[in-house]
C-alpha cells in the first residue's frame, strides 16, 4: 500500500485564554483600590510578557484551552474524509493546522502533495475590483499560478455564470453572483490534497448542487483527496467514504461515514440539554443589528421530543437597546439540509412584541402536538422586528432527535432515525357510509352527500 | 509524491526561502492589487504621488532656505536640494508605514491562506516605489527648469533606490510583527515618520551638520540614502561623505536583518494573534 497522503500523529494545539478572576460575594460596586492593584498587577504581566516575546492575554488569570488534544489518523490518497463535531470540537483549527495557517503545539503532521484549503467562500476578494481581477488575484491567494488561471479563465467564468459582469466591481456583486464567482475559482484548483471548511452553506440550492458535484468528480475522477468538515450529516454520508468524529479536541470515533455519522446522531441525541446556550454561537456575518440577543432555549416539555405528543420550548434573549415589533421564530431543518418546518409569529401585530427598555426576557412556543416524524433534525432560531429587520440568527447549532411517540406507528418508528418520516399531521376525516350503490354524480362532497340523502329518503 | 510537507512545532522550515520563491506570482498580484486599488476611486489618482512632496519641497525651501537661510548643496538651486532629498524621504515613509500596516489590513488572508506572510508587507513597498516613480518625473521636470544636468554619478541612482527599499524594508518588518501582537505600534509609526522628516536632511543639507557629529548623525540610515540620491542627482554639487555612507549601510543592513528575523519569529503565531 502506498504511504497515506495525510498522515497526522498525535497533534495538539493549545491556546491560552484570559479570564477576569471572580470576585466573591455581591459584585456589584468595585473598589477603586482593587482595580488598581488588578491593574497594575495586569500591566507588569503583559510587560514581562513583552519583553519575553511570550504572547500577551488579556484578563487576571490564564487558563490553557487544548483546542485539539492528541489526534493522530491518516487518510489514502482520493479518499474523501468527513470531520464531524459539535461547535468547537476542534474542527476548524486541525483544518488550519493542515494549512498550515497555524503551528500545532506538538505532534506532526505529513503531508504528501500540495495542499490548497477552502476556509472560507472569496478569500481575499476585493470589492473594488471588477470580477475578472478578482479571478486573477483569488487564485494567486490560492496558490494558482497566472498561467494556470488563463488556461481556465472560460471555464471559471462559465461555471460562476458571470459572463456579464466580468468587468464590474465586485461591490455590486448580489451576494449569490459573489459566492458563485469565489467557489468557481477554487472548484478549478489542482491540488493533490483539497481541504473545504463547510463553503457550501452558502449559496443557492441549485449552486449548491453544483459544487457537490464538481467535489465528487475532483475526488472520483482526478484521484484527489479532500478532506471536509460540514455539520450537514447527510452531505457528509453522501460525499464522504470516511468520517471522523471530534468532540472537544480529542476524536471520538473513526470509520465509515455511516457509522461515524449514526454514533454521533445517537449521541447527541442522547446527550440532549433542557438548556442550551446560544449567546456564545456564531452568527453568520448577516448579523448585524445587536439589540438583541438570543440568549438560551429551553426545552420545558420533557426530552426527548416524542413525535405526536405536545412540546413546549422557551427562548430566553436579552434586550440591550428598545426594539419594537420583535418576533421569534423557531425552524426545523432535516439532516439532509433543508428547512422542513417553521415556527413563526407573521401574520398579524397581535403576537408581537416591543421592548423599551433592556433586560432579560422569554418567549414561549406551545406545540399541540409535535408532527414531526421520528428522525434527526437540526434548529435554526431567528428574531425579527418589523417584517424585514433581521435582529438574530442562529443557524443550525444543535441536532436534536424527534422519537415515536405512542401513537406512531411501528414502522414508521422503525424506519426512522435511518430515513427521514417527514411532517405527519393529522387531518380532519370523516367517514361517510354509502347506503347503497354508489351514484356517479358531478364531483363535490355537497353532491355526494345530496345523492346520499336522497337516496335515504 | 513530488513535494512531503512536514508540519510541527517550531519548525524552522528549511524550504522558506524556497516558498517565497514559488509564491513570487503572489507578491506580483497583491501589489498589482495595492496599485489598482490605490488609484481606483481617487478622483486625481497618481496626482497625489505629485502634490504631496512637490507642496512640501516648496514649504522647506521658503522655511530653510530663505527664511533660515541654510546654504545649499554647492551651487545647485535649493529647491532641487530638497527636492532630490523629499523623493527618498517620501518613499521611506510610504514604505514603512503602509508596511506596518500590511498584516491588519490583510487579516482575512493571514487567517484564511497559508504562504509566505514576508510577501505582504514586501509587496506593498511596490505601492510606495510607483509614488516614486511618479513623483521622480517631477524632479526630472525641475531639473529642465532650472537647466541642471546631472553628472555621470546618475548611473549610481538605482543602487540607492535599493537602499532606500532595504532602509524602509527593514524597520517596516519589525514594527508589522510587532503591530500584530501590540495595537498601540500603529500609533508609533505616523510619529516616527513625523519625527524622522525633521531629523533627517530632509529640508536642509547634511552638510550643516559640524564635522565631528556626522559620523553620530549617520546612524540615522536615512542620512545615507539621502546623501547618496542628492550625490547622484546634483552631481559634482553634492560632495559624498564616505564614512557616513558606510555607517548609514550598515544600520539600515542590520535593521534588514533584525526585521526578517523578528519577522519570521512571530510569523508562526500571526494567524492565532490577528
Amino acid at each position: 500500500m502506498p504511504p497515506p497522503v495525510i498522515s497526522v500523529e498525535r497533534l495538539s494545539k493549545r491556546y491560552l485564554v484570559g479570564h477576569r478572576a471572580e470576585r466573591g460575594g455581591s459584585s456589584t460596586y468595585t473598589a477603586l483600590r482593587d482595580v488598581m492593584g488588578r491593574e497594575l498587577r495586569n500591566a507588569v504581566r503583559k510587560a514581562a510578557d513583552v519583553v519575553r516575546g511570550r504572547q500577551v492575554v488579556q484578563g487576571d488569570a490564564v487558563e490553557e484551552f487544548w483546542a485539539l488534544n492528541d489526534v493522530s489518523f491518516e487518510v489514502q490518497e482520493g479518499e474523501v474524509l468527513g470531520i464531524i463535531g459539535r461547535n468547537g470540537a476542534g474542527k476548524s483549527t486541525l483544518l488550519k493546522i493542515l494549512s498550515r495557517i497555524t503551528e500545532p503545539t506538538a505532534g506532526r503532521v505529513t503531508l504528501r502533495g500540495r495542499v490548497a484549503s477552502l476556509l472560507e467562500v472569496g478569500t481575499g476578494f476585493h470589492p473594488e475590483l471588477t470580477g475578472r481581477e478578482n479571478i486573477y488575484l483569488n487564485g494567486a491567494i490560492l496558490g494558482m499560478s497566472r498561467a494556470e488561471i488563463r488556461k481556465k479563465f472560460d471555464e471559471i467564468v462559465a461555471f460562476a455564470e458571470v459572463e456579464k459582469f466580468l468587468d464590474t466591481p465586485v461591490k455590486r456583486y448580489s451576494s449569490g453572483m459573489y459566492v458563485r464567482l469565489a467557489f468557481a475559482v477554487a472548484a478549478h484548483l489542482e491540488p493533490e490534497i483539497l481541504v473545504v471548511d463547510e463553503v457550501l452553506a452558502v449559496g443557492d440550492a441549485e449552486f449548491q448542487k453544483k459544487c457537490l458535484g464538481k467535489m465528487d468528480e475532483v475526488s472520483r475522477r482526478d484521484g484527489r483527496t479532500v478532506l471536509v468538515v460540514s455539520h450537514n450529516m447527510g452531505l457528509v454520508t453522501s460525499l464522504c467514504r470516511g468520517a471522523l468524529w471530534l468532540d472537544r479536541g480529542v476524536m471520538r470515533e473513526q470509520g465509515t461515514a455511516e457509522h461515524v455519522v449514526g454514533r454521533y446522531l445517537a449521541r447527541s441525541a442522547q446527550g440532549q440539554e433542557h438548556l442550551i446556550r446560544l449567546d456564545d454561537r456564531e452568527r453568520p456575518s448577516f448579523v448585524r443589528d445587536d439589540r438583541l440577543r438570543c440568549v438560551a432555549l429551553e426545552w420545558v416539555s420533557s426530552l426527548p421530543l416524542r413525535h405526536g405528543e405536545p412540546v413546549k420550548a422557551r427562548l430566553h434573549f436579552k434586550v440591550r437597546a428598545p426594539v419594537s415589533d420583535v418576533s421569534a421564530m423557531i425552524g426545523f431543518n432535516s439532516i439532509e439540509g433543508p428547512r422542513v418546518l417553521t415556527y413563526h409569529m407573521d401574520g398579524g401585530k397581535a403576537s408581537r412584541h416591543d421592548f423599551g427598555c433592556p433586560g432579560e426576557y422569554s418567549v414561549d412556543l406551545d406545540i399541540d402536538a409535535m408532527i414531526l416524524g421520528p428522525h434527526h433534525y437540526s434548529l435554526d432560531v431567528g428574531f425579527r422586528s418589523g417584517n424585514i429587520h433581521l435582529l438574530d440568527f442562529i443557524r443550525d447549532w444543535t441536532q436534536l432527535e424527534v422519537v415515536a411517540g405512542p401513537e406512531t406507528p411501528a414502522e414508521i418508528a422503525h424506519a426512522a432515525p435511518h430515513a427521514s418520516t417527514g411532517v405527519r399531521l393529522v387531518g380532519s376525516w370523516s367517514w361517510e357510509e354509502p347506503s347503497g350503490e354508489l351514484e356517479v354524480v358531478a364531483s363535490g362532497p355537497q353532491n355526494l352527500r345530496e345523492a346520499g340523502a336522497r337516496r335515504r329518503a | 509524491m513530488s513535494n512531503v510537507i512536514v508540519i510541527e512545532p517550531g519548525r524552522q522550515e528549511l524550504n522558506y526561502w524556497r516558498d517565497l520563491w514559488r509564491y513570487r506570482e503572489l507578491f506580483y498580484v497583491l501589489a498589482w492589487r495595492d496599485v489598482a486599488v490605490r488609484y481606483k476611486q481617487t478622483v486625481i489618482g497618481a496626482a497625489w504621488a505629485v502634490i504631496r512632496p512637490f507642496l512640501t519641497m516648496v514649504v522647506f525651501t521658503v522655511v530653510f532656505g530663505r527664511i533660515a537661510k541654510l546654504p545649499s548643496d554647492g551651487s545647485a538651486p535649493y529647491p532641487l536640494m530638497v527636492f532630490a532629498g523629499m523623493l527618498p524621504w517620501t518613499f521611506f515613509s510610504t514604505g514603512l508605514s503602509e508596511a506596518s500596516a500590511s498584516l491588519i489590513g490583510n487579516a482575512n488572508l493571514i487567517s484564511k491562506v497559508y504562504f509566505p506572510r514576508l510577501i505582504v508587507p514586501t509587496a506593498t513597498v511596490v505601492v510606495a516605489f510607483v509614488d516614486f516613480l511618479v513623483s521622480f518625473g517631477i524632479l526630472v521636470g525641475m531639473m529642465v527648469w532650472y537647466r541642471f544636468l546631472p553628472g555621470w554619478q546618475v548611473v549610481f541612482l538605482p543602487a540607492f533606490v535599493v537602499f532606500a527599499f532595504i532602509a524602509s524594508i527593514g524597520p517596516g518588518l519589525w514594527v508589522t510583527a510587532l503591530n500584530v501582537k501590540y495595537r498601540d505600534f500603529r500609533y508609533v509609526i505616523p510619529f516616527i515618520v513625523q519625527f524622522g522628516l525633521y531629523v533627517s536632511p530632509v529640508g536642509f543639507s547634511s552638510h550643516v551638520v559640524p564635522a565631528q557629529w556626522r559620523l553620530l548623525y549617520s546612524l540615522n540610515p536615512l542620512v545615507g540614502v539621502i546623501d547618496g540620491f542628492r550625490w547622484c542627482v546634483l552631481g559634482g554639487q553634492s560632495k559624498l561623505y564616505l564614512p557616513g555612507l558606510a555607517v548609514s549601510a550598515a544600520v539600515a543592513v542590520f535593521f534588514l536583518w533584525f526585521g526578517i528575523r523578528r519577522f519570521r519569529k512571530t510569523e508562526a503565531s500571526f494567524a492565532d494573534l490577528i
